[in-house]
C-alpha cells in the first residue's frame, strides 16, 4: 500500500541539485516511527547515491555547506544526522552562503 | 559551438568556476567550448591518450571537480566533454576505517602507454590512489595511508596534498610530491615508501635540512633518464641523477629561486621549463615581467622565453597551470590566476594568447590526438 501523506517526510530540494534526484523539487519520503534525518538520507541514497553524495561525505557527515532544516529548525542544533523526522514533517535542504 | 572531435590539438583548462576545452587543428589557431562544470572548481585535469581509452580513438578526459558547497568527485568524458559520466559511489572514497573524507582531488595522472587502465590520483588529504579501469574506481594507496611520517606532513596555503606523481618505465618504481613533506619515492610499486629529499631545504623549519618536511611544488621525470628528476620548490629549484637519492641546486641563472611550475620535455633529455615568481612573500612575476626558462642541459644554464608575454603581469602561475604536449616540436602552455592562457608550438620560443578573462587557472594539460 503506498504511504499516504502522513507517513512520509517532504523533502524540498535545491533546485542546483535536482538533476541528482530525477528532476524533482519535493519529494515525499516514506519513514517510520522513531526514524532519523540519516534514514531518510539513507533512504534517497538507494536510488540516488549521487545526490547523497552531494550531502554527506564518506563519514557520513553532512558537508560542511550544507544546511538542512526540520520544520524549520537547523538539524545543527538537533543533533545533526541523528536529529530526529517524523511523519508530516518538512525537511528543506539549502546551500549556504559560502563561494565567491 | 561543439568541439571539434577532429581536431589535432586538445587543451583542457581547469578554473577555479569550470573547466573548458580547446582544440585546434595546427596550434596556431585555437576554438575554445564551456564552461562545463560552470562554478564548480576543476583543480585536477588528466587526458588519457592510450588507446582504447576515450571513444571511436578519442581520448578519456579526467577532472577532479569540487564544490563549495556539494563537496569532491571525480568524472570522465570520452568523447571530447559532449557527456560526463560519474560514477554512482564516486571514483574516490576514503575506506570507512580511515575515518576521513576527500577534500579535493589534486592530481590524475594516466600511467605509461605500456600499462593501460592505470591511472593515478594525488588527493587532499595527502593521499596517493591507483586506478585500473581508466580512473572509474580508485583504490587508497595504503603503504602511503600508514606512513609513519603522516603525523607530522604539515598543509601548505592550499592545502595538505599529494601533489605530483611521477610515473616510471620501472613498474616499481614511482616518485610522488606532497606539501608539505616532500618528495618520497617507492621501489616496490607503492607498497612502502621512503622519504627522499637530501639536499632540498626547508628555510621555514627550525632544521632546515630534515629528512622530510619540505615544500615541494612540483616534480617532474626526465623522458630519456628516467633516474633524473627535477623539482620545483618552495623556494630551491634542483635536479636529482639518482632516483632521488640526492638533489643538487640548479637555480643559478634564474631570476628567483620560488616558483609553482616544473615541466619535463616529453621526449629530450634535459630539457624542463619552469615559471619563477619573485619570492614566497611576493607571488608574482619578477619585477611584474612574465617570463617562462627553459633548460636544455639539465639546469646548468636557463633561457629566458617572454616573446608574446604581456610586458606586466603581476598574476602567479600555479603548480598544475601548466603543461606540455607530445608534439613536435613540443607545445608549451600556461595559464594565469589571471584567467589568461598562453600557448606556444615551439618550445616557448615564441607565446599567443589563447584564452583571457577566465577564472583563475589551476590546471592545464595538452594532447596530440593525431598526426
Amino acid at each position: 500500500m503506498p504511504a499516504t501523506a502522513s507517513q512520509t517526510v517532504t523533502v524540498l530540494v535545491p533546485r542546483t541539485l535536482m538533476a541528482e534526484i530525477d528532476g524533482q523539487r519535493i519529494i515525499e519520503v516514506p519513514v517510520a516511527a522513531g526514524a532519523t534525518l540519516a534514514d531518510l538520507l539513507d533512504a534517497l541514497a538507494t536510488d540516488h547515491p549521487v545526490f547523497d553524495r552531494r550531502l554527506r561525505d564518506e563519514t557520513r557527515a553532512l558537508r560542511r555547506y550544507v544546511n538542512v532544516y526540520v520544520d524549520g529548525d537547523d538539524v545543527r542544533q538537533l543533533g545533526g544526522v541523528a536529529a530526529s523526522v517524523k511523519p508530516g514533517q518538512e525537511v528543506q535542504i539549502i546551500q549556504s552562503v559560502a563561494g565567491g | 559551438m561543439p568541439i571539434d572531435t577532429t581536431a589535432a590539438h586538445l587543451l583542457a583548462i581547469g578554473t577555479r568556476k569550470g573547466l573548458w576545452l580547446a582544440t585546434s587543428p595546427d596550434r596556431s589557431s585555437w576554438s575554445l567550448t564551456g564552461p562545463h562544470f560552470l562554478m564548480r572548481e576543476v583543480p585536477s585535469v588528466g587526458i588519457d591518450t592510450r588507446p582504447g581509452s576515450g571513444d571511436g580513438g578519442l581520448p578519456r578526459i579526467l577532472v577532479g571537480v569540487r564544490s563549495e558547497h556539494w563537496g569532491p568527485t571525480v568524472a570522465h568524458s570520452d568523447d571530447l566533454g559532449e557527456t560526463w559520466v560519474e560514477p554512482d559511489n564516486g571514483a574516490i572514497r576514503f575506506p570507512t576505517d580511515t575515518d576521513t573524507a576527500l577534500e579535493r582531488v589534486w592530481q590524475l595522472q594516466p600511467d605509461t602507454a605500456d600499462r593501460p587502465g592505470v591511472v593515478w590520483a594525488g588527493c587532499e588529504p595527502i593521499s596517493v590512489w591507483k586506478s585500473t579501469d581508466g580512473g572509474e574506481h580508485f583504490e587508497l594507496n595504503r603503504g602511503l595511508w600508514d606512513h609513519p611520517h603522516r603525523k607530522d606532513w604539515g598543509a601548505g596555503y592550499g592545502g595538505a596534498a599529494a601533489h605530483s606523481i611521477a610515473v616510471s618505465p620501472d613498474e616499481n618504481t614511482l616518485h610522488i610530491a606532497m606539501s608539505t613533506g616532500g618528495v618520497y619515492r617507492s621501489t616496490d610499486a607503492g607498497q612502502t615508501w621512503q622519504a627522499r629529499n637530501t639536499g632540498i631545504t626547508a628555510y621555514f623549519m627550525p632544521d632546515p635540512n630534515p629528512e622530510f618536511g619540505q615544500c615541494v611544488h612540483k616534480i617532474a621525470r626526465d623522458p630519456v633518464k628516467s633516474e633524473r628528476l627535477f623539482a620545483q620548490n618552495h623556494h630551491g629549484v634542483y635536479r636529482s641523477d639518482d632516483n632521488a637519492d640526492t638533489w643538487k641546486s640548479i637555480a643559478d641563472g634564474l631570476p628567483s629561486d620560488f616558483g609553482f611550475v616544473m615541466l619535463a620535455h616529453p621526449r629530450r633529455s634535459a630539457t624542463a621549463w619552469v615559471i619563477p615568481m619573485k619570492a614566497d612573500g611576493e607571488r608574482i612575476p619578477p619585477d611584474g615581467q612574465l617570463a617562462v626558462h627553459r633548460t636544455d642541459d639539465a639546469g646548468d644554464t636557463w633561457t629566458r622565453l617572454d616573446n608574446g608575454l604581456p610586458h606586466h603581469e603581476y598574476n602567479a602561475v600555479l603548480r598544475d597551470a601548466a603543461a606540455v604536449d607530445t608534439a613536435e616540436p613540443a607545445g608549451v602552455y600556461f595559464g594565469t590566476r589571471g584567467g589568461t592562457v598562453y600557448a606556444s608550438s615551439d618550445e616557448g620560443a615564441s607565446f599567443v594568447q589563447i584564452a583571457t578573462n577566465l577564472p583563475d587557472v589551476l590546471c592545464i594539460r595538452a594532447a596530440t590526438l593525431s598526426g
